[in-house]
Parts: C-alpha cells; structure tokens; sequence
C-alpha cells in the first residue's frame, strides 16, 4: 500500500433525492499529481471527495485505481488517508494514540509504531507532543497531527476536505507552504478541495473548477488564472470588471466591441462572430490609471469610494459613460476625483455572454 | 470590565448566599431532612428503647425479607443491562438519521405519556392469557397453550422495559447524535471496519452516556413498586424490597423497620452505582491501556 498510484480515475454521478448534486463528473489524476476541485459551496466537490474516499455511495459510475475497480470497496479497504476540515482527531487518545490508530489495527510491533510516529512528528515539525490531547493543541497543531495520522499509514492517495478552512489567515498560509512542503517531499498523490482560488492556484498541479456537479474549466493553475473560459471560472478567479458588449470587430490583434458607450478591444480565447454578445473583463489590479486622451479602452471617470488596503488602495469609479470599475493601484486617490483610467488591451478578455452569469 | 473596589467580592458572596438560600433551604427540608430522619428512626425499633441496629439484624437474618434483595437485584440488573443494551443497539443504529425517523422516535417514546397503571393494564390485557399476543400465536399454530407472560417475573420485566427503555433511548440518542460524524468518516479510512468505529472510537466517546443511562435505568429498576405489584406476583416471585418496605409501613405498621429497609435499599442502589461508575472508567480506559498490547 505504499506505493503511490499511477492513476485514479472515475465516472461520478450522485443524486440526493431529486437533486443532482453530481453529473457525470470524471477525471483522470496521474501518480504524484495535486489536483483540486474548485467551486463555491455546493458545487459537489465534497461529495466528489467523499465518495472516492468510500464514505458516500454514488448513484451511478465507476471509480478505478490502476487497473483495479474500487467502488465497492469500504472506505478501510482502500487505501486512502483523508484529511477532514474540522481536524477529525479522537478526543479519547493522545496525538500518539491517533497517529498510532491506523498502525495498530495492522497489527504492526509497538517499536515500529513508535519509532513511525516519531517519525511523523518529526515531518509535521510537532516533535515531543506524543503524550497531548487533542483538546490541548491549537488548531493548526492538531491539523498537523491529522496529516501525520493520515500520512502515517503511507497512503497510496492523500484526499483533503478544506484543511485550512478553519485556520485564521496567517496559519492559513503557513499550513498551505507545509501541504506542500510534504506532497513533494513524499511523492504524494492528492486530491484538494477548496473554495479558496488562492490555495487552489498554489498547491495545484491541476485545478477543476466546478459549478452545480459540472466541470466549468480545468487545467493548470496558470491557463485557469490567466485564459477562464467562461464568466464564472473569471468571476472566481478574481475579475470584477465585466461589461456587456457587442464584437463590432475581430482581427489578428485581438476583438473589439461596443456596449454601453464604451469601446473595448481585448483577446478572446472563443472565436467570437461579430456581432455576438459578449463581455469584456478586466482584473482590478490590471486596469491603470491615465493617460488622459480618448479611444479604445479609454475612459473617464469621477472616483466615488477608496479604501485603504496597505500596499495599494482599491478604488470605485463611475464612468462617464455609466458603468462601474473597480481598479487597484499604489496612489493615493481622493474621492471625487477625476481620473482617466486605462485597460491595457492584452490585458482584457473576451467572454461569451451566458445566461445563467 | 468593571474594576472591583475592596470588598466587593465578600458581597458578592453573601449575595450568592442569599439566592441560593430558597434552593438550600428546600434541598434540607425535602431531602436531607427527612433522609436524617429515616435513618435515625431506623435505627429507634418499635419494641426497644435507645439506638439499636435490631431492625437490621432482623432483616438480614429473616430469610423472607433479606430474599427481596436478591429478587430486587434479579429484576433490576437484567432490566438494566436489557434496556441500555437495546436503547444502544437502536440509538447507535439510528445515529445519522434513518427513513421515517420521527415516526419511529414518536412511537418509540410513547409510553412515557402513558401512566405506569395505564401501561398495565394495556400489558394486562395484550399479553395475557386471553390477550392478543398469545391468540395470534395460537392461531398461527406456533404455540400449543398461552404463554403465561403476566402476573410472574416477565409481566414486571416487560413492563419495566416499556418504562424506562423511551428515557434511556432518548438520552442515547442524542449523546450519540451528538458525536462529530467526521470521527467515524475518519476512523473508516484509517483502516477500521465498522466493529472497530463502535469499539474503539464510538464507544469511549459514548460511555459517559452508557454510564449514566446504566445508573438511571438501574435506580429506577431497584425501586420497582407499582410494576411488581400490579403485573409480578407481590406475595412471591417479585417482592422486591420496596414491597417489603411497604409491608413493614403499612401493614405492619412499623415505620422504624421500614426505614431499615428503605436505607438497605439505598444503600445497595449506591453499590450498583459505584459498580458502574469503576466499570465506566474501565471502558474509556481501554482503547489506551491496549496500545501496542496485541
């Protein structure tokens, strides 16, 4: 069971009652791969996650390790470690007594288990609190002694239910540097899930955006961030900028469009006719302030709220033409100021319009 | 928070005093006091003046009355173990919830708004000679002649059941219910089958309940009255210690060997609970104590 896997992949369909909470959702995770359902709450992500660990029956579909098909195997009988959002730890045992848990039910010699939980300890750099209670550890220290627990048994996979969901925002950090400090250092294969695009962006390998049971987008965390293919993966992926447009052009540089008096022009990653309806997209952080002058993405604008954010400060404008615009930048704005901003065309991207966004 | 002056805390402590005065003063008056008083005129007997423990000897050397402890024990201890064993058994089952839960707790806890007389004549009636239970039986052809379910030993014993099992399973349910289910989610993926979850994480989470439902259920059962009475056989097989009691009160109209009676009888309802408080101790310490012990 030690030995990492070389693939998972599954078919997943659950139904709760009449509620389709997964449709078909399948996917392929190569050996050593970190890969993580992304979505907001209720997307079925969790389900997904539970149902490969065996803790949920699917409806319909398959799962397979290698060349073997598991669905029907009990959760013990997998393989699997898993790490829960709420830790999971027994209260009626040590840290030693849960990271021993696995061990002992596999019969293995007390110096053995002594000497792997040491071990353990030592990776999760909680070294000497084999004799606490979990009651008396903070919440990222007992997350560590969940990981060891889970790691302990050499899992042939590593499942991650929100792990840092319930750490304040420093130890978030710091756990997620840790997470993946220990999927390389041990060659792991994991499955992530999270609502949080930054960890999903920095642990990943492989990011799966999901809405409503569906795959919305998937790929590396790079091509996610930068290339969303649809309004929702760029809504998640923090753009805030979107304006309904109609393509009045397209050509080699890129697209152009008119909606709402105002012309944009940007990249579109669909080939969009002209005269489809669109939208174009911008990041707060990329829109620029300046330089005065008309045109193409070019406008401008009274600035109506600031907020202080420490390094940069987060603006509100209303354009003359009417929309909103959020935007971010390092100098110090006042309200009601008038600013011309700038959308920097590689920067803007092209959408088609979708109903349900 | 408010910065305390110099002896603000002495009076905030005759406060407390005082509030808690009403409670105090009910706690003395209805318990301690007449609890004192038994105690003191079970050890006055009728026919002797000055202290003695005669009441005492008379009853463990009468065979007729020190009997009613070990028939008090053998309907109490198996009632106990039956309908905490039961009351887990379904409590653990129904843990996450099950089809038509609320129906099923609805008919499940019932009884209790039942009276204890009510209860049994509805046993009276049901499991009877003539009752229901026994001319289904009969006309199924599974039994030859009727059972005799009533008016014995198992006539006390189901109605006891039907008493105490709705409290006991309530309780457990919801020490249970109250469990992280994350916990047995965990276990199962660290290895263990679910004979493991229950024995080795479940069960050490959930004797704090066991052990007090064990206590309730027993106590309950040790003072066993009206049950014995109206369905066991008062004169024989069910006089139970608090019928004895009774007799010496009301019949015999000796409160003094009554008192006796009644503290043996408190005083083996605290063995029973000591019993289980050392027993609950063994449960939670046993998953530890078997580290790397196999």
């Amino acid at each position: 069971m030690s030995q990492s896997l070389h693939s998972l992949r599954f078919r997943l369909t659950k139904r709760f009652g009449a509620k389709t909470v997964l449709r078909d959702f399948a996917l392929e995770v190569r050996g050593r791969q970190f890969v993580t359902f992304l979505g907001p709450s209720g997307c079925g992500k969790s389900t997904a996650l539970n149902i490969i660990a065996g803790l949920i029956p699917q409806s319909d579909g398959e799962v397979w390790v290698d060349e073997e098909r598991i669905d029907h195997l009990p959760p013990e009988k997998r393989g699997f470690g898993m790490v829960f959002q709420n830790y999971a730890l027994f209260p009626h045992l040590t840290v030693f007594g849960n990271i021993a848990f696995g061990l002992q039910l596999q019969h293995q010699s007390p110096p053995e288990i002594r000497e792997a939980v040491r071990a353990m300890l030592d990776l999760v750099q909680l070294p000497g609190l084999e004799g606490r209670y979990p009651s008396q550890l903070s919440g990222g220290q007992q997350q560590r002694v969940a990981i060891a627990r889970a790691l302990v048994l050499h899992p042939r996979l590593l499942l991650m239910d929100e792990p840092l969901s319930n750490l304040d925002a420093k130890l978030r950090i710091e756990m997620r540097a840790e997470i993946k400090r220990i999927h390389a250092r041990l060659g792991l294969t994991s499955v992530y899930v999270t609502h949080d695009q930054t960890e999903a962006l920095s642990l990943s390998d492989w990011v799966v955006v999901m809405r409503d049971g569906v795959v919305i987008q998937a790929g590396p965390p790079s091509e996610i961030h930068d290339r969303p293919q649809s309004l929702f993966v760029a809504d998640f992926m923090g753009f805030r900028n979107f304006f309904p447009v109609e393509v009045t052009a397209v050509d080699a540089d890129g697209v152009e469009g008119v909606g709402q008096g105002m012309l944009v022009r940007g990249r579109a990653r669909h080939p969009l006719p002209t005269g489809a309806a669109a939208v174009a997209a911008i990041r707060p952080d990329d829109v620029e302030l300046g330089p005065e002058g008309g045109g193409a993405n070019r406008f401008r604008g009274r600035v109506e709220i600031v907020e202080y954010l420490g390094r940069e400060n987060e603006a509100v404008l209303t354009l003359e033409a009417g929309p909103k615009v959020w935007l971010r930048t390092p100098r110090s704005l006042a309200a009601d100021e008038s600013v011309t901003v700038t959308f920097p065309a590689e920067k803007v991207i092209f959408l088609p319009r979708e109903p349900a966004a | 928070m408010r910065r305390r002056r110099a002896g603000e805390a002495s009076e905030l402590d005759a406060m407390a005093v005082v509030c808690l005065l009403p409670s105090l003063l009910y706690v003395v008056i209805m318990f301690v006091y007449p609890f004192l008083h038994g105690i003191y005129l079970s050890l006055r007997p009728a026919k002797q003046s000055g202290l003695s423990l005669a009441n005492y000897v008379a009853f463990f050397t009468d065979e007729w009355q020190y009997r009613t402890v070990w028939i008090t024990f053998g309907i109490a201890v198996p009632n106990t173990v039956v309908v905490v064993a039961v009351a887990l058994l379904l409590a653990y089952g129904m843990r996450r919830g099950i089809w038509l839960e609320r129906t099923i707790t609805t008919i499940l806890v019932l009884p209790i708004s039942l009276g204890v007389i009510l209860l049994a004549e509805g046993i009276l009636g049901f499991y009877g000679g003539r009752g229901w239970f026994n001319q289904i039986l009969l006309a199924a052809g599974l039994l030859q002649e009727p059972l005799t379910l009533t008016h014995n030993y198992t006539g006390v014993m189901l109605s006891l059941f039907m008493q105490q099992f709705p409290f006991c399973f309530l309780m457990l349910l919801g020490y249970i219910s109250g469990i992280d289910p994350s916990l047995e989610s965990s276990a199962r993926t660290l290895g263990a089958g679910p004979w493991i979850v229950f024995s080795r994480v479940m069960l050490p989470l959930i004797a704090p309940g066991l052990a007090i439902a064990f206590a309730l259920v027993f106590v309950l059962s040790f003072g066993v009255f009206p049950s014995a009475i109206l369905l066991g056989q008062p004169a024989g097989a069910t006089r139970t210690i608090a019928i004895a009691a009774y007799q010496q009160a009301f019949e015999h109209y000796d409160m003094s060997y009554a008192s006796a009676i009644a503290v043996v009888m408190g005083l083996f309802q605290l063995a029973g609970l000591v019993v289980i408080v050392l027993f609950r101790r063994r449960l939670v310490m046993a998953p530890t104590m078997g580290v790397g012990k196999r």
